[in-house]
């Protein structure tokens, strides 16, 4: 007989559903087998009803983020190798609130990282005559790390000062604007302090640092947190020594 | 929404989402979560030996014998095992504090970011050789 797996996956239906409950599935256990490539063997043969995000399967999209036994995971780079013969328990991402099953509710997130402005701002463009503006290998190396960014919301996840206080911008929406302030190119640091340095921005953060931790881009979100807050109270003092400077 | 008579009204859809409470305990639940709570609250000791040296430095302008009593309350058992976690607390609060010195200080160099070691490093020399500086006077007799 062929060797199986278990998996407790989080089962929620808004109609009938009180509360989530676990259901316990049998999939085969292949070594080979991610736990999404699991989750999509239950739909096509177990429960066609089962709800979950997915798409790219390789770790660019994002889509695929849950908690496995616990810890916030992409699905599509989890080995069930990594926990056989133990069952493995799938959950929707922690901190944020359940849809469907592993569907969560994504719009808070996204609603933070549009306050961030995470594009590039310019003050004036040159003419497309004068053509593209150029970067050194050195300028792209200083924000590179942050523009690998998925928006996952692992680190949402596994951040519990946004689990305690909603308001908090969290992790990846800060690294993404330090990603464009640190960029050669953008010019609006100054329209992204705002948000940044009010309560619920930067200072919220305790510097767990478990956001860093779970990041499957190694973006360092706590690092840029920790950076910013730096540069902010750099940006206090000025101001308060130089209160007729630039605003 | 209001049916405009000719046109079919839709009832818009209100998803009922399940939402999670936090814990009370949630800092329980990881050993990340737990040592991240105990460095925190490492805060109150270091405040309780800043308290201590005041009132250290207030029985000292009082003359010998007010520095004797405070001496003797010092050998109290109880003080004893309250300065021996304090002690620890403030280890565990230096040693987190300079590991994570390097995360919230991107200092670059030649292009380069300069090695978390040589953030950390430093701090952590001047700590041992301060201490030894204060272990030297105190201990040579």
């Amino acid at each position: 007989m062929a060797e199986t797996i278990k998996l407790e996956i989080a089962r929620f239906s808004p109609e009938r559903d009180a509360a989530p409950r676990l259901e316990t599935f049998e999939v085969p256990y292949r070594k080979d087998w991610v736990v999404l490539d699991a989750l999509n063997y239950i739909k096509d043969k177990s429960d066609g009803s089962l709800t979950y995000r997915w798409s790219c399967r390789m770790g660019i999209c994002g889509s695929c983020g849950m908690m496995v036994n616990g810890e916030p995971k992409l699905t599509c780079a989890t080995f069930l190798a990594d926990y056989a013969p133990t069952p493995v328990r799938v959950e929707p991402l922690r901190n944020f609130p359940v849809v469907r099953d592993l569907v969560i509710a994504m719009t808070d997130f996204m609603h933070k990282l549009v306050e961030m402005k995470p594009w590039i701002i310019r003050k004036e463009e040159k003419p497309l005559s004068e053509g593209e503006y150029l970067q050194t290998p050195e300028q792209l190396d200083i924000y590179k790390q942050y523009s690998m960014c998925i928006n996952c919301m692992l680190c949402y996840a596994a951040c519990p000062v946004y689990g305690l206080d909603p308001l908090f911008s969290g992790p990846a929406a800060i690294a993404l604007a330090q990603r464009y302030n640190l960029d050669s190119r953008d010019q609006g640091a100054k329209e992204r302090f705002t948000t940044l340095s009010q309560h619920e921005g930067i200072w919220a953060c305790t510097f767990v640092g478990e956001c860093t931790e779970v990041c499957p881009k190694h973006v360092d979100p706590a690092g840029a947190i920790q950076q910013y807050k730096l540069t902010a109270a750099k940006e206090w003092f000025k101001s308060m020594l130089l209160p007729w400077g630039e605003k | 929404m209001k049916s405009s008579g000719t046109a079919p009204s839709y009832t818009p859809y209100h998803p009922k989402w399940y939402r999670r409470r936090v814990s009370t305990y949630w800092w329980l639940q990881r050993g990340e979560y737990l040592k991240f709570v105990l460095r925190e609250m490492s805060s109150i000791f270091g405040a309780y030996f800043v308290v201590i040296t005041l009132v250290q430095l207030y029985a000292l302008s009082r003359g010998p014998q007010a520095y004797a009593d405070f001496e003797n309350w010092l050998k109290n058992p109880l003080v004893i095992a309250l300065n021996a976690i304090s002690f620890f607390f403030v280890v565990f609060h230096t040693i987190t504090w300079f590991n994570l010195a390097p995360r919230a200080m991107a200092v670059r160099l030649g292009g380069k970011r300069v090695p978390d070691l040589l953030i950390s490093g430093p701090n952590f020399v001047a700590w041992i050789v301060v201490s030894a500086v204060i272990a030297w006077f105190l201990l040579r007799g």
